[in-house]
């Protein structure tokens, strides 16, 4: 007890313990409004004719919330756990640290707030007005002085790699953001991007395409690096490649934004230079991907009886197949039939409920535990349903989007000889009905899994310290 | 010299470094420090974990041929 004592005093593990809560909280709130609008398409009524309800105003309120209050609070909870153990010292920082908690979900609250009511900058993943866009530029420079800071005071010699990855991550995402947000206000909540025309879309999807590269990948690779060795009980596969990795990533990237305006105004040059550094993306990509399962070689019974490392292990499978699927659909010729349709929607959801949530949801049943001076999860075979309610659901998600969206996109090119079109665009609509069903009954059993993590999670937390004892995971 | 030959010779010193990093990443004298540090995150001295009978304490090597 007295050992555990002194760590309370050398380690913040209150602000990693609040991220921790509150990444378990939003993801349900963020999947079950997903469930919501994903119905809405099936069943209209379901807006009640009320405009706050509306699909246009819920779905940013989704994204927002699995992006930004789910996805951004496990990243805040594992990075400043990671940072603090392999530097061997406390963050740094002072008030700035609860700032970044309190500051975080204020604007998570600011967006569930005005949202609903219709208050958007309408750029995709950057929709909140400019007071909010304010307050996250604020947050996240403390989060930045936190996180460099406790780098600095470090008490070892090397930055472990998980690190490497953090800090890209922020840096990138505060030159994304503020870059992005620079808008002219007009009232409290109406403002103009300063960027005219085809400029503020190359803008927008450099800032949007590198939110998806950093945020949603850089960030999570530095949870992948440290929680997958921590739960295979396997330093990682190759420190070398884990080096490479970082720097191919984080110099590629950068330039893959002009993927999301092939055939627009965007010059036709920028379009292909997108294009082809999509496609060469795929090399650091899948580096990182096996040097994260090769992690387990010799270990891969392992996966046999430990459902959390079977989390972060699938999770990098769904990374491994979307980052092949994504550079595919940047080559102009497949996203001719791609863009706009479902298979986009699919294609995202197999990166954000396969690697980022799964991952995530690896990394908080390791955390839990520690955090809460336990010695394992109060239910091992919660966490397996959980497991195949979360798979299943995927599965079903994906599978449905890329039939519907492949559907979509063929019906929209199809011509008759005299060169009218074939279907008019209510006729792939109704055609597209039974797999928005597949879909939102694959939303459910995702939703379903995270009510089972809430549960898991808060019996652990109220269990007597150190009653749950850990178990040997063998059989 | 106009921009775009700027830009030009912007990319191959970007690209000239890469090499650098990758060559001084497959130094055979980093090997034994990268081990070190791939096997850093099992001795954390964990304060927090009253059993560290879990912990890894054999030190492992990394797979760093390739």
């Amino acid at each position: 007890m007295s050992q555990s004592n002194q760590t309370e005093m050398e380690y913040n593990y209150k602000v990693v313990r609040q991220f921790t809560v509150m990444t378990v909280i939003w993801g349900i709130v963020g999947t079950l409004v997903g469930v919501l609008i994903a119905a809405q398409l099936i069943w209209p009524a379901l807006n009640f004719d009320t405009p706050w309800l509306t699909y246009s105003r819920l779905r940013p309120l989704h994204t927002n919330a699995v992006i930004f209050a789910f996805g951004t609070s496990a990243l805040f909870a594992t990075s400043y756990y990671i940072v603090q153990r392999t530097c061997r010292t406390a963050l740094f920082g002072g008030k700035l640290i609860p700032f970044t908690f309190w500051g975080w979900q204020a604007v998570i609250v600011a967006a569930a707030i005005t949202l609903p009511l219709g208050l958007t900058s309408s750029k995709e993943y950057a929709e909140l007005e400019w007071p909010i866009d304010i307050l996250i530029a604020l947050v996240w420079v403390s989060y930045a002085i936190v996180f460099f800071g406790t780098l600095i005071k470090r008490k070892t010699s090397h930055i472990y790699v998980a690190n490497w990855f953090f800090g890209g991550f922020i840096l990138t995402v505060a030159v994304l953001h503020i870059g992005n947000s620079m808008v002219i206000p007009l009232t409290w909540t109406k403002s103009y991007s300063i960027y005219p025309g085809a400029i503020d879309a190359m803008m927008q999807w450099w800032y949007g395409h590198n939110a998806v590269g950093f945020l949603l990948t850089a960030g999570f690779l530095g949870m992948m690096y440290y929680f997958v060795p921590k739960q295979a009980e396997r330093p990682v596969y190759s420190y070398r490649l884990s080096i490479v990795h970082f720097w191919a990533l984080v110099s590629l990237y950068i330039w893959a934004g002009p993927h999301h305006l092939h055939y627009t105004a965007l010059p036709d040059w920028t379009q292909s230079v997108g294009m082809v550094m999509s496609i060469v993306l795929f090399l650091p990509s899948w580096g990182g991907m096996i040097n994260g399962i090769m992690t387990l070689s010799g270990a891969w019974h392992k996966l046999r009886h430990d459902p959390i490392l079977r989390f972060l292990i699938v999770s990098l499978s769904f990374y491994g197949m979307s980052t092949f699927e994504g550079p595919m659909m940047a080559i102009k010729s497949v996203n001719a039939l791609s863009h706009y349709t479902d298979w986009t929607v699919g294609h995202v959801h197999s990166g954000a409920l396969g690697w980022v949530a799964m991952i995530s949801i690896g990394a908080m049943y390791h955390l839990i535990p520690i955090l809460f001076n336990q010695g394992r999860m109060y239910s091992t075979k919660l966490i397996n349903t959980h497991f195949w309610l979360h798979t299943t659901g995927i599965v079903l998600y994906i599978v449905a989007m890329w039939i519907s969206g492949v559907m979509q996109g063929l019906m929209w090119r199809a011509v008759n000889t005299d060169g009218t079109l074939t279907y008019s665009f209510v006729e792939s609509l109704q055609a597209s009905y039974p797999f928005y069903f597949i879909r939102f009954v694959g939303g459910v059993l995702v939703v379903t899994g995270f009510l089972l993590m809430a549960y898991n999670m808060f019996k652990t937390m109220g269990a007597k310290d150190h009653s749950l004892e850990k178990q040997e995971l063998t059989a | 010299m106009d921009y775009g030959t700027l830009r030009g010779i912007f990319t191959v010193l970007i690209f000239v470094l890469f090499i650098i990093i990758v060559l001084w990443a497959y130094s055979k004298k980093r090997k034994s420090n990268f081990d070190d540090v791939a096997n850093s995150i099992f001795d954390e001295n964990d304060k927090s974990d009253d059993n560290n009978d879990n912990e890894v304490t054999n030190k492992q090597e990394t797979n760093n041929n390739v």
